[in-house]
This record gives C-alpha cells, structure tokens and sequence, in this order.
C-alpha cells in the first residue's frame, strides 16, 4: 500500500482532471453581486436559490451545515423561518419510551439530508455519491463561475466521444463525463413574480444561494475588514510620522 | 544597570529581587544597535508578531475544535458559522501562517544576502535554520487538522515519506501514525504535537535573540560596529520602526483575511477527507513547494528524501561552505549576482513545486534542483576563494558621512 501512495505522490496528473477547474474545461465568468471587497449577496436571489435548491437539487444533495435558523440571513423574519423549517419532517429522539420519532422541523434544525449515510445515497445513484452542497462554492476552484457553467454545461457529446451509461456529457465539468443527469432545462421552477426561470437564470439564483450557504458570514466579514484596512491605514501613516521624526536626529 | 533608575518605587522594590525589568530595559531598550539597518531587518520582529498571533488565536481555536475524524471538519465549520468571531479568528489563523511563512523567507533571504551567518554569528543562524524547521512541521501538523482531503492526502503523502529510510522506515511511518494507516490516531497525536510545537519555538527564539544580543544584529555594510558613534539604543529608534512595520503588515494581514482568506489555501480542503476517493492533484501549502519540487525531481524515493531534508540540512553548515570574509554582498559583486541567481532559482522551485511532475516540468526541476545544490556546494565555496572584494569602509559611520546623499 505504501508503494500505491507513493506512485499517487509522483504520479502524472495529466489522466486525472484536476478538481479545480481548469485545463480544457469553460468556465463563463459573471459579475457576482458578492464579489469584491464591498461584494454583498442578492437576498431575493438567494431565496429563489433556496426554492430551486429544494425543488430542483434536495431530491439527492443535502445540505446538512445550514440549519433554519440561518435563513434569517435570506431575509426571512423568525414566523417565516418556523413556518419553512415546519414543511420538514425531522427525526428526533429517543423519546421517554426510547423509541426514535418524526416530528415537523424547528428553527434550530438542521436542514434534513435526503438519504440515510452515503452507501444508501450511492445506492440510489448508481453508484455514484451526491455530494453535500454545504460548502460546494468553496470546494471547488472559481465556485461560482464553475457551479453556474456546471448547471449551464450539459451538452452534445463532440463527434467521436463515447459516453457512457449512466454518465452525461458536461462541458465545464473536468474531464467532461459527469454521473449526474442534467437537472435544469428552463421553466424548472415557478416563481412567485416576474424573476427569470431560465436555465442561466435559476442557475444565477442557486449560485447565490450556495455561495452564501458556504460563506454564511461574507458580508460582516467584508464590513469589518473595510474598517479595519481603514483603521490601519491611518496607523500606517501615524506610525511613519513617528518614525520619521524620531530619526530625524540620526545620521 | 543599577535598578535605581527606575522612577517607580514598586518597580525598584521588584526588580532589586527579581531584576527583569532591568533584563527588558537591557534587552529592549539600551540596546545598542548599528544605526544603518534598512527595512530588511524588520522581518525578525515580524516573524516574532506572527508567531504570537498563531499561538493566541491557535488557543482560542483549540477551545471549539475538536480532534476526531468523525468530528473534526464539522467542528471547523462549527467555528466558521457558530461561534462569535470564530470565522475570523479561524481566517487569521490560517492566514498569519502564510505570513508567518512569508516574513521568515524574507529574513532568511535577507540573512544570506548580507551575509548575517558567517562568524561570530553561527549558532544565531543555525538556531534560526532550527525554528524554520519547526515551523514547517508545526504547519504541516496544523493544515491536517481540519481533516479535509488535502488534510488527509497531505498527511498520507508526507508522512509516506519516512518509509523511505532503510529497515527503520516502516516502523516509523507505524509510529507516526499511530497505527497502519492515516487515522483517528494520526489526527489525535498531531493535535497534541501542533498545540506543543509552537511553545518549543518560542524557547528557541529565546536562544534565537539572546545569541543575536551577544554581538548584536549585523548590518547593511556587514562591519562590526567600532563605538558608540555607529550604534543607537534600540528603544525608541527600532522600537518606532518596528512599529511602522508591524502597521503594514497589519494592513496587508487584514487584506487577506477580510478580503482574501482563502487566497493561499486549497478548495479541496473544504471537502471531508476520504480514504476512499484520491484528490486528482495532491499539493502541498505554498510554502512548502520548493523542497516539495526537490522532492519530486528525483526519480528514487529515498533519494528524493535524502535531498529534500539535505536542502536544509546544507543550510545549517552555510557559515562553513561560504569563508569569505566580507559578509555582506554589497562588497561582493560577484556573489551579489549569484544570490540573485538563487533567489530566482528557489521561486522557480516553488513554482514547480506546484505543477505536475511530468514532461517539462520535471526536467526544470532537475536543473533548479542542482542548482540549488551547486549554489551552496560549489558557487559559494569557490567564490570565497576567487572573488575579489571590493574595499570596505572603516566603519559604519565613515560612509555615512562620506556620502550624505546615500542612506546606508
């Protein structure tokens, strides 16, 4: 086994597609309302997001980091949060008779995962492991442009490519054969109002959704950093004036 | 130093039986020290704010974390998302070891180009090689912890690398795991060896810095100091300019862990380790790439390793390889041209250190390999022979005055 590990040390990565995108993949870069350093999230945006997360993707990702409660930062109020967390049927227990039972969710609930562990969510999947989206827009090179032309990416197969059963055919996915069939094709969701429904547009609105969901505390940690580069910048200039004039009298 | 000159009746009272105060104002405050440092030894100060920073924010972390494969990575997260502040507490943490990193190449880069290892001060510089060398385990044990795939990965590979070490190997590499794969033993002993290694680091920069006020801090022109006219007490001279660079790199600190904070890490760390499923491309952090691209440039896996450790081994016997007697490379132009030459071979290192190890790659790495080697083995050995120096200033102040236009 030690040798295995080690051939993977200095093995040739040229076979295996790097998780980061890049190499042959397309990644279509979009303006992110979160990007920057003054970047905040699209709270409507992110709503929807969570709507086709739960319409569209829940059937096989979980999401099992983000609990109700953090859906204040959506910009739903507390009734609101109690009201979607009560849609949810969550396992609670032992109760005083020992016996495990299901009971509607509350705010301090965690959002339920589809399956039971992951050998049960491989076995519904031929084989293949949905991953948690919790942290997908962290865990992957350039999240957000990679996860929008993933949802954007399926494709014909170029000429000459075989693609195998069961796997799928995606331009911005590495090494292009993904075991996930394609989930959005336009109209998947309804909206309340007029908001694109689209396949870029819900894909825009899950992007918002997930990044948030990786990075819950972006926008206070955005905030505090703008004052703390301005606090600094002014005891950079503070500190220089000192120096200076303390040395003035050297050389 | 009498401890009359204290103004505080309370602190004469303890210092005439317990005289640290009269060590601080000795170390910290008469000091004496050349007057022509420029900003490149600001770094020692820096690299001791970081190390700080490390250990108070790693206590706090400590507090939320908890080490256990079942447990581990969701308690990160725990920290990233519930406790207060604790997103920015984990964000400094893992940014200020990149800065940490960052600060100690600067220092060491700036120790070789002006000559800061050669007599009298050895050991000062092979106590320095002794903390770098804890710094990198200490990091490696640390970016295990949250048990992400490079987390696991990392560990598998680099603690793969003992058994490389004929008939003791395997029994160490079972050693440092724990038992016969990376595991929850693995992550348990790391946890205890990264929250223990930064204290040994603290008591060797306390060797560090009392080796350094033996003969006092080298300087640009690489002469000793002659007398009074060429040194200034360090407070409040190089106390304020500490400060200054403490300021900036607050600054750039703060940019990264506000703006940037997982510029210098790997997304697949935000995906829980499995045994299972080999991330495509295993990368080291960033500083370890160039000795990991010397690691990788040798097609023998003992040799490889021998090499690796042997980049800093080379290191620690620096002030026996390089005899010349001018230290610093502003009276050396030939050896001026060659550390610029190692500079840019060992960021060429690093870089390779990141692509994979195939076709060009490795070819390049071969050669910034023997560079390396020949820099330390031979370059320098033969320019202590042949290089003719240029002449040297009487003293620190000569020049100075010499040459008001030019701040030493």
């Amino acid at each position: 086994m030690l040798k295995r590990l080690f051939v993977a040390l200095f093995a040739v990565t040229l076979a295996g597609p790097a998780m980061a995108a890049g190499g042959d993949v397309e990644l279509q870069k979009r303006d992110w309302s979160f990007s920057g350093p003054f970047g905040t999230f699209d709270k409507a945006a992110m709503q929807r997001g969570f709507q086709a997360y739960r319409e569209v993707c829940a059937g096989c990702h979980g999401m099992k980091l983000i609990a109700f409660r953090n859906f204040s930062d959506l910009g739903y109020n507390n009734d609101e949060i109690k009201a979607i967390a009560a849609q949810y049927e969550v396992q609670d227990g032992p109760n005083d008779d020992g016996e495990m039972f299901v009971r509607p969710g509350i705010a301090a609930d965690r959002i339920p995962s589809p399956y039971a562990n992951d050998n049960a969510a491989r076995a519904s999947n031929n084989g293949a492991l949905p991953p948690d989206l919790s942290l997908i827009a962290k865990a992957r090179g350039n999240g957000p442009d990679y996860l929008f032309s993933l949802l954007a990416g399926y494709k014909d197969a170029p000429e000459g490519m075989t693609v195998p059963d069961g796997m799928y055919y995606n331009a911005a996915y590495p090494g292009h054969l993904i075991a996930m069939p394609q989930p959005l094709y336009g109209q998947d969701v309804t909206y309340s109002g007029d908001a694109d429904n689209s396949v870029e547009g819900i894909s825009s609105d899950l992007v918002q959704f997930l990044m948030w969901a990786a990075e819950p505390k972006m926008e206070v940690r955005k905030r505090i950093g703008v004052a703390a580069v301005f606090f600094l910048g002014i005891f950079v200039v503070v500190s220089y004036m000192a120096k200076r004039r303390v040395w003035a009298d050297v050389h | 130093m009498s401890a009359t000159q204290f103004k505080s009746p309370v602190v004469r009272w303890i210092d005439h039986r317990l005289p640290v105060f009269s060590m601080l104002h000795h170390t910290a405050h008469d000091y004496p020290t050349p007057k022509n440092l420029n900003y490149m030894w600001n770094f020692g100060s820096l690299a001791g704010l970081s190390l700080a920073i490390m250990i108070v924010t790693g206590i706090v972390l400590a507090m939320s974390y908890t080490a256990h494969v079942d447990y581990a990575f969701d308690s990160v997260e725990r920290i990233m998302r519930d406790v207060n502040h604790g997103w920015m507490i984990r964000y400094i943490h893992m940014n200020t070891a990149s800065f940490f990193f960052i600060v100690v190449y600067l220092h060491m880069f700036r120790g070789l180009y002006y000559g800061s290892y050669k007599a009298p001060r050895e050991l000062l510089w092979m106590l320095g090689v002794v903390i770098f060398l804890l710094m990198m385990a200490t990091a490696f044990m640390g970016y295990v912890l949250p048990w992400g795939q490079m987390s696991f990965w990392g560990a598998t590979v680099i603690t793969n690398l003992f058994s490389a070490i004929p008939y003791v190997g395997e029994s160490i590499v079972t050693l440092l795991w724990g038992g016969f794969s990376v595991d929850n033993a693995t992550l348990n002993r790391f946890f205890s060896l990264h929250y223990l290694m930064p204290f040994i680091i603290a008591g060797v920069v306390v060797l560090h810095i009392v080796a350094l006020h033996r003969f006092g801090s080298n300087n640009p022109i690489g002469i000793d100091t002659k007398g009074p006219q060429d040194t200034i007490s360090f407070h409040p001279y190089y106390t304020i300019k500490d400060v200054f660079g403490i300021a900036v790199f607050l600054l750039l600190l703060a940019m990264a862990v506000f703006f940037f904070p997982n510029a210098m890490g790997h997304p697949d760390n935000y995906i829980p380790a499995d045994a299972l499923q080999t991330p495509a491309h295993i990368v080291p952090e960033w500083y370890f790439l160039p000795f990991y691209a010397i690691l990788r440039a040798v097609p023998d896996k003992l040799g490889g390793v021998l090499l690796m450790f042997g980049a800093i081994a080379v290191l620690f016997v620096l002030p026996w390889l390089d005899r010349s007697p001018v230290r610093s490379a502003r009276f050396r132009p030939l050896f001026r041209i060659f550390f610029w030459l190692f500079f840019v071979n060992a960021i060429a290192l690093g870089y390779l250190g990141g692509k994979p190890a195939e076709g060009i790659y490795v070819i390049l790495s071969r050669v910034a390999t023997a560079w390396y080697f020949l820099h330390f083995l031979a370059i320098l050995p033969l320019l202590s022979m042949f290089e003719t120096t240029k002449p040297l200033p009487k003293s620190i102040s000569e020049p100075v005055l010499g040459s008001p236009g030019r701040v030493a």
